[in-house]
């Protein structure tokens, strides 16, 4: 770096670094007010204030076993899964340069969600210690199969191409779904709410399952962060600037690979979420995905919170599962960001 | 390109794999090919259809079938099966994959891409929205569904084609807008299907599933009565089709009207899924490959919707005729069929443009 360079960075670092960490305490405190929202909604309200008093002294009531036992196991599922979509949505887009690759749109859910079925109706085991591994498998397969048919012998796939790929690969996979499901009792009791994409009686059992994971695969993705930046300049440059391009690209696969199976494992198929948060936290914080991963994965639970409010609410004293949520307000997000003049490359 | 300048040029004599045949003052260029690939689809058909009229819960023999169908020989039982149960079905699967199939190669030449088919932008899924609207909010039966469907596709291609366009429309951008309406609607779907109480949610499961199960004379003829309208429309439609591919300036130069053949495509295609999911209900994946099986069959780059109308309603006959024995006596629905085929074709076809490498 060069003595402009440093001055140049000395000039702009404290401007940007105080408004990026204005946008962080946003997002924290957004996160807060989701988290807090989450706990209290639903078939039996309970005002913010006795939420608080119950989370730290828990009175043994109904409306603490509530809190204690239902709510809040659920609340930090959303997040953990909401965290992981966002940032696989977000490395997929940096990794593919292409700003409407989401794990959801791109068939990486919809894989792993049949190979959790298939494990299910085949051994009729159905701890989810068990089929988590499968989700892994079925996404890592899914991710490599979309990508190498998306490219179909070009250099990178456009962005249509690589949306199609995938949405036609979740259509047919999702009727595959549909058919193990209907010849298998058993699998259809236990996915007949999963397979929309659902956080319904979601226990600490399985926030354990799949909360390391998730953690882990956000440290890898964030420690990524610098290379990928300097891959955004090109392959040649990132070369040149001493990034190893086969093996960043291999260890983003696997980043989104679990973060994106563990998700699904989780709660279901959920589309969408990985695509909108990412493009936010672009506008926000710029290309750095330094800011951006962190960022996203700060965000992206907001919008699944939120998602899974208005599904608590919607059909009182029922519910929807929160994946048909966030696809009808992902929808319009996405015709919105392909709608503008060009869809730029990243 | 070298297709496309060669394909308007009628006059050339004798080329090989061509046959001219004269009607008056026309001329009509036959391709060989083309004529072989239509005649043993046809033969396809036939055999199918005669397999959907003998095999079933009450199996019966060629001749015994054929007797019955005409109302000769004593068996009522053989005669209910055969007239008022397997033949208006076998119609009815013919008609809808042939709709279906003309449907798509429309939407699939004016994207210019395979995957822009009307279930994967979206139609069926809003005729499919406006079907659930009749059966679970006004509680309507069989008509008022037919009738839901029908408006649920109109509607939901005017807000696609709304907010696709942005000064004239791109393919790409179509099929994308479209996507994300789907996702909307698939959603919306979902939301009325949890709504509903249990016995309308039935209803529309049921139909959700896409079956040819129940199918009567009455709808039969409805279908029929519309594609005697729509097809010759579409074929009508095929030349201004053929020039719109080559881009809108040059079909404009070729003499082609581009804003009004664009909208009557669109209407002529949208009324076929429409009608076709009136009548079955959602059956996807058909719309998507039966132009492409077809266009691989003849090997020709034109627009093909003989053929194509031809190879989907095979489509469609065989997959009934799988989901009706696969697991007999329990039906499955043809829905769930085409989708696992047309689901392993497109695959096929991605892996091969893959090691192509072209387009």
């Amino acid at each position: 770096m060069s003595t402009t360079g440093t001055q140049l960075r000395a000039a702009t670092a404290k401007p940007v670094a105080a408004r990026s960490g204005l946008l962080f305490l946003a997002a924290a405190v957004l996160l807060a007010l989701g988290m807090m929202a989450s706990l209290g909604v639903g078939s039996n309200p309970i005002p913010p204030g006795r939420v608080w008093q119950l989370l730290w002294a828990p009175d043994g009531s109904f409306d603490a076993v509530v809190v204690l036992e239902q709510r809040l196991p659920r609340t930090l599922v959303l997040v953990v899964v909401g965290a992981a979509l966002g940032v696989a949505g977000a490395l997929m887009q940096s990794l593919t340069r292409n700003p409407l690759a989401d794990p959801g749109i791109l068939g990486i859910n919809a894989g792993a969600s049949l190979a959790v079925v298939l494990a299910v109706a085949l051994t009729g085991i159905s701890g989810i210690g068990f089929y988590l591994w499968f989700a892994f498998a079925g996404a890592a397969i899914a991710a490599i199969g979309v990508y190498l048919l998306g490219m179909a012998g070009q250099a990178s796939p456009s962005p249509v191409r690589l949306a199609l790929a995938g949405v036609a690969i979740s259509m047919a996979v999702a009727s595959l779904v549909q058919m193990v499901i209907l010849a298998n009792a058993n699998a259809f009791n236990e996915f007949r709410f999963w397979a929309a994409g659902s956080v319904e009686g979601r226990g600490y059992s399985v926030l354990f399952a799949t909360g390391g994971f998730v953690v882990v695969g956000l440290v890898l993705a964030c420690c990524l962060a610098p290379a990928l930046n300097a891959l955004a300049l090109g392959e040649d440059a990132g070369r040149a600037l001493g990034v190893r391009v086969g093996l960043i690209r291999g260890l983003a696969v696997v980043a989104v690979t679990v973060l994106a199976g563990a998700a699904t494992a989780a709660a279901g198929p959920i589309m969408f979420v990985g695509l909108g948060v990412p493009y936010l936290a672009r506008a926000a914080f710029g290309p750095d995905q330094r800011l951006v991963l962190p960022g996203t994965a700060l965000a992206a639970p907001v919008l699944l919170l939120a998602a899974d409010v208005v599904a608590r609410l919607v059909v009182l004293p029922g519910e929807v599962p929160v994946g048909v949520v966030a696809a009808i307000l992902g929808g319009p997000a996405f015709v919105m960001i392909v709608r503008r003049p060009r869809i730029e490359a990243l | 390109m070298s297709d496309a300048v060669r394909a308007p040029v009628v006059g050339q004599d004798r080329r090989p794999g061509y046959r001219r045949l004269r009607l008056g003052s026309a001329t009509v260029l036959l391709e060989r090919r083309t004529v072989v690939v239509v005649l043993s689809v046809l033969v396809a058909l036939l055999v199918l259809g005669v397999l959907g009229l003998l095999i079933g819960d009450y199996p019966l023999n060629l001749g015994q079938a054929l007797r019955a169908l005409f109302g000769v020989g004593g068996d009522p039982l053989a005669q209910y099966f055969v007239r008022s149960q397997r033949a208006p079905r076998v119609l009815a699967a013919i008609l809808v994959g042939a709709a279906l199939a003309v449907s798509g190669a429309i939407f699939q030449s004016m994207s210019d891409n395979p995957l822009g088919s009307p279930d994967i932008i979206g139609f069926t899924t809003g005729s499919a929205s406006g079907a659930l609207l009749a059966i679970i909010v006004i509680g309507g039966g069989p008509a008022e569904t037919a009738i839901g469907a029908l408006v649920g596709g109109g509607v939901t291609a005017a807000i696609v084609y709304l907010l696709a366009w942005r000064h004239g429309l791109s393919g790409g951008r179509l099929v994308l807008v479209g996507i994300g309406i789907a996702a909307v609607l698939q959603g919306l779907n979902n939301l009325l299907l949890v709504r509903a109480s249990l016995t309308s949610a039935q209803t529309a499961a049921q139909w959700l599933a896409g079956s040819f199960n129940a199918t009567g004379w009455p709808r039969v003829l409805l279908v029929g009565a519309a594609l005697l309208v729509l097809l010759p429309a579409a074929g009508l439609l095929a030349r201004p089709l053929g020039a719109l591919v080559l881009g809108d300036d040059l079909a404009a130069a070729l003499g082609v009207r581009v804003e009004r053949s664009r909208t009557l495509l669109v209407v002529v295609g949208v009324a076929l899924v429409a009608v076709a999911t009136a009548t079955a209900g959602p059956i996807g994946f058909v719309a998507l490959a039966a132009p492409q099986i077809a266009r691989r069959l003849t090997r020709t780059s034109g627009v093909g919707f003989g053929a194509a109308a031809l190879v989907g309603g095979a489509l469609v006959l065989a997959s009934d005729l799988v989901a009706q024995r696969l697991f007999a006596p329990t039906q499955l629905a043809v829905g769930v069929v085409t989708g696992v085929l047309g689901g392993g074709y497109l695959i096929w076809l991605l892996g091969s443009q893959w090691r192509k490498g072209a387009r």
